[in-house]
């Protein structure tokens, strides 16, 4: 069964017959953080179940390992049914509700995010620079890309959008906790503790024997692709905060020198969002179709793509900026950007902020107990 | 499949012996074929639901903490199976023990720490990271790199066996039966406990309430046909090892989740709602074994451990939930039971109960008085309603019979002579070791140790 035709109540109930089960079984407890999680309840409300989807990986360990996978009378089919209540997870978190119900298809939001909105950046770009303008070769030194779109325009638009996907991540952040428990205060050690975990993507088998996927052996691949993109995407957004800083405090204007801080930065961001986003999508092409969640699948084919296309453009971008190519190239990448920070808290971005927050929890849990 | 050629070594059973024959007899350069009845889900027989390792050590290694000697094993062995074992095979088996352990993990099987619920095993066994089921693909990742041939799927029919020389297997495969041929057999190919009409043999219909733990596959079949061509068995064909389980499990391969822990906690009516054991004679991983037994020995064989309020969350979640009642009256009214004579049995067992310090992590002071049977330890009056009900049957994890064989791991003959070129492990042949009783964890040590033997002894035998 798929989440297609699996109604919000039955996807959660699923994840609590699976749960009562594995809490009777328990052989599984020595692969992650979900399953001692597990064995700290006796019942498992709404939000439990939430939690440990979002503490969930998807690395297909206890599939592999269960006794009761099917054909098993039971069907214990533990990353599938995590997959399926964390999947839902996003859209009870997502924050507002109209851009929850927007975004509610992956297959939308991507050709939304891939295809429509860069077209009308570029519709945008020929009504108001005409094709002559849109396709005439910049000099550096001329601050290329602001002759197309000047920096005002850039830093408004993006700066009033990047403020509104905070806002919805942080009330997505709120309601993530308040989901899992009565409120309660952050602390350090728990935060410290979850942050190497996540850095290290310790759950994805960071004892050096990596995961089993995207089959039954044990592979090291989509932990390194992971830390692709992860690694790729913090170095853009180091890469994006510098200029930012250039800019601002010291009037420095783009396009920067190719051996500049922020050319550096983003050029080496850019080649790991590159090979982390292909690897990961070679994988999922490759992977055994049986503990994997289709919708789950989708969204994260959205955001893979997004990750890539924007990669690919942005480098383009910087080896044809002299070019009377940059025109058309730099208005697709600021699209694909638009596109990713308009659906950024609704899609499989946000796995990281609830993984993190679960991953907070659960040091807790652990610290407490 | 190829059936031109002629292996060096054919093994019977996919399991945890069967594999580590396969590997050893691979390793010492024979060629190897493993047939396995399952198809591939389901493959590796009991080993599929089993978790840990029993093994001596004379210091901490690896997950195992402490020590744990052979003397001490020995004394353990001795105590569970009153003597009934082979002294020779027994010493071998436990002495290999601590070598089963780290071939296992040069093979790849991965081990984790004990952690709750199991602490009390955390210094005698070492557990499998994620239980059987990961260790047995650990093995069969090795098989098929090292280029061990495996046919899932794959039922032996016959084997030609002419004064304790193997010839030849007929098996069925993909609806056709096929010759094989080999130079040597080992048979691991577990007991019979999944074979009702065989149980009905020393059990009677009472078997036909049995529940099964374990494979569907253990259907004694190749046991069977041993015992045909004049094998000497070993063990007590009455005798099988069974534990008290939810009676709502699946009929076969319901594994660990079917138990229910929590007898000790309250008391256990018969269908006539009448009490008949001590629930509290000591800890329950100590009791759970002869649980089993004696619900097998009740009308029906059936049992309904009760329990009430206080006893919530103090035993490890069940499989299934508990059927829940307001009243005694109602509760056996929902368990098909004489009302009356529950709540009969009930205000015997409470006017019973004496006062003490109610602590269920040691033998404690809670006991009934004149009360027959009487419970010595954690007696708690049923008085806290919601009241819950557990009902039980016997769940049969393994059978006793099996194949003598000696310390090469050949099966022995009627006439007391070793087999040519049969080998047997695992359950097939546990018996030798393990008369009667069970120590956690001893079915892998007994199914590695033999296993690994008969696969270097096959191998040597057939390639010198």
């Amino acid at each position: 069964m798929s989440l297609d035709n699996q109604s919000p109540e039955e996807v959660l109930s699923e994840g609590e017959r699976v749960m009562n089960i594995c809490n009777a079984c328990r052989y599984c407890e020595g692969f992650c953080a979900v399953f001692p999680a597990m064995e700290k309840r006796l019942q498992f409300g709404s939000g439990d179940i939430r939690y440990l989807a979002n503490l969930c990986h998807d690395c297909n360990e206890c599939y592999y390992a269960c006794q009761y996978a099917p054909p098993h009378e039971f069907q214990i089919n533990v990353p599938k049914a995590l997959s399926a209540v964390r999947q839902q997870s996003y859209k009870v978190y997502g924050w507002p509700g109209i851009m929850v119900s927007i975004n509610a298809n992956p297959i939308y939001t991507l050709i939304m995010s891939v295809i429509v909105i860069p077209l009308l950046f570029l519709l945008a770009g020929v009504l108001t620079k005409g094709m002559g303008g849109l396709t005439t070769a910049y000099g550096d030194e001329q601050g290329a890309f602001y002759q197309l779109v000047s920096h005002s325009m850039m830093a408004w638009g993006f700066g009033m959008v990047g403020i509104f996907i905070i806002i919805a991540m942080i009330v997505g952040w709120f309601k993530f906790r308040n989901d899992t428990d009565p409120p309660d205060k952050l602390m350090w050690p728990d935060v410290k503790q979850a942050m190497l975990d996540a850095i290290t993507l310790r759950y994805l088998g960071s004892d050096g024997d990596g995961c089993t996927y995207p089959d039954e052996r044990h592979s090291t691949l989509r932990r390194s692709f992971h830390h692709f993109t992860f690694y790729g995407f913090m170095l853009c957004f180091a890469a994006t905060s510098v200029a930012t800083l250039y800019h601002y405090l010291f009037g420095w204007i783009a396009p920067y020198p190719f051996l500049s801080l922020p050319v550096i930065l983003g050029t080496l961001g850019g080649i790991g969002l590159i090979i982390g986003p292909i690897g990961l999508l070679y994988l999922k092409r490759v992977r055994d179709v049986e503990p994997t969640e289709p919708v789950q699948t989708k969204m994260d084919i959205t955001l893979l793509v997004l990750l890539l296309t924007i990669s690919v453009t942005g480098l383009l971008l910087l080896f044809l900026r002299e070019t009377a190519a940059m025109g058309i190239i730099l208005l697709v990448h600021l699209g694909l950007v638009m596109g990713l920070f308009l659906t950024m808290p609704y899609g499989k971005f946000v796995h990281g902020l609830y993984r993190f927050g679960a991953l907070i929890r659960f040091a807790k849990e652990e610290r407490e107990s | 499949m190829q059936h031109d050629i002629i292996y060096d070594v054919l093994i019977v059973g996919g399991g945890n012996a069967g594999l580590c024959a396969a590997l050893t007899a691979r390793e010492a350069g024979a060629s190897v074929l493993v047939v396995e009845a399952a198809p591939k889900h389901s493959r590796g027989g009991n080993s599929r639901h089993v978790r840990n390792l029993r093994c001596m050590h004379d210091a901490p290694e690896g997950v195992l903490l402490d020590s744990y000697s052979f003397s001490e094993y020995w004394e353990d062995l001795q105590q569970v199976t009153g003597g009934n074992t082979n002294e020779e095979l027994a010493r071998l088996t436990l002495q290999e023990s601590g070598e089963c352990f780290r071939w296992m993990m040069k093979q790849g099987v991965r081990f984790q720490p004990a952690l709750s619920g199991t602490l009390q095993l955390s210094r005698t066994n070492a557990f499998f990271l994620g239980g059987g089921k990961a260790m047995l693909n650990s093995y069969y990742h090795k098989a098929e790199r090292i280029g061990i041939d495996i046919e899932y799927d794959t039922a032996v029919t016959e084997l030609t066996i002419e004064d304790g020389k193997f010839h030849s297997a007929m098996v069925s495969h993909q609806r056709q039966t096929i010759q094989i041929k080999a130079k040597a057999l080992v048979v691991a190919a577990g007991g019979y406990q999944a074979n009702i009409e065989w149980l009905r043999e020393s059990w009677g219909d009472a078997a036909d309430n049995f529940i099964i733990r374990g494979t569907p596959y253990d259907d004694g079949k190749i046991l069977k046909m041993l015992m045909n061509t004049g094998a000497k068995t070993v063990g007590d064909p009455a005798q099988c090892h069974a534990i008290a389980v939810d009676a709502r499990s699946p009929k076969f391969d319901g594994g660990i989740v079917t138990r229910v822990d929590c007898v000790s906690l309250g008391i256990v009516v018969n269908r006539d709602a009448v009490r008949f054991y001590d629930e509290g004679e000591d800890f329950w991983p100590k009791r759970y074994a002869i649980w089993g037994r004696l619900i097998a020995q009740q009308p029906g064989q059936i049992a309904y451990s009760i329990i009430d309020s206080k006893s919530e969350g103090l035993y490890l979640p069940p499989l299934t939930a508990p059927v829940t009642a307001t009243s005694i009256s109602e509760l056996a009214t929902k368990l098909n039971l004489d009302p009356i004579v529950l709540e009969k049995t009930i205000v015997a067992y409470n006017v019973a109960v004496k006062a003490g310090d109610f602590n269920h992590t040691v033998l404690d002071n809670c006991q009934t008085q004149d009360l027959t049977p009487a419970k010595s330890h954690w007696a708690r009056r049923l008085d806290t309603p919601p009241f819950f009900a557990y009902p039980l049957r016997p769940g049969i994890t393994f059978t006793y019979l099996g194949v003598t064989v000696n310390n090469k791991a050949r099966m022995i003959m009627q006439n007391g002579e070793p087999a040519d070129n049969i080998y047997a492990a695992g359950e097939i042949m546990a018996g030798n070791i393990l008369g009667k009783g069970y120590l956690a964890g001893i079915g892998m040590t007994i199914g590695t140790t033999f296993g690994r033997i008969a696969g270097k002894e096959a191998a040597h035998s057939v390639i010198g």
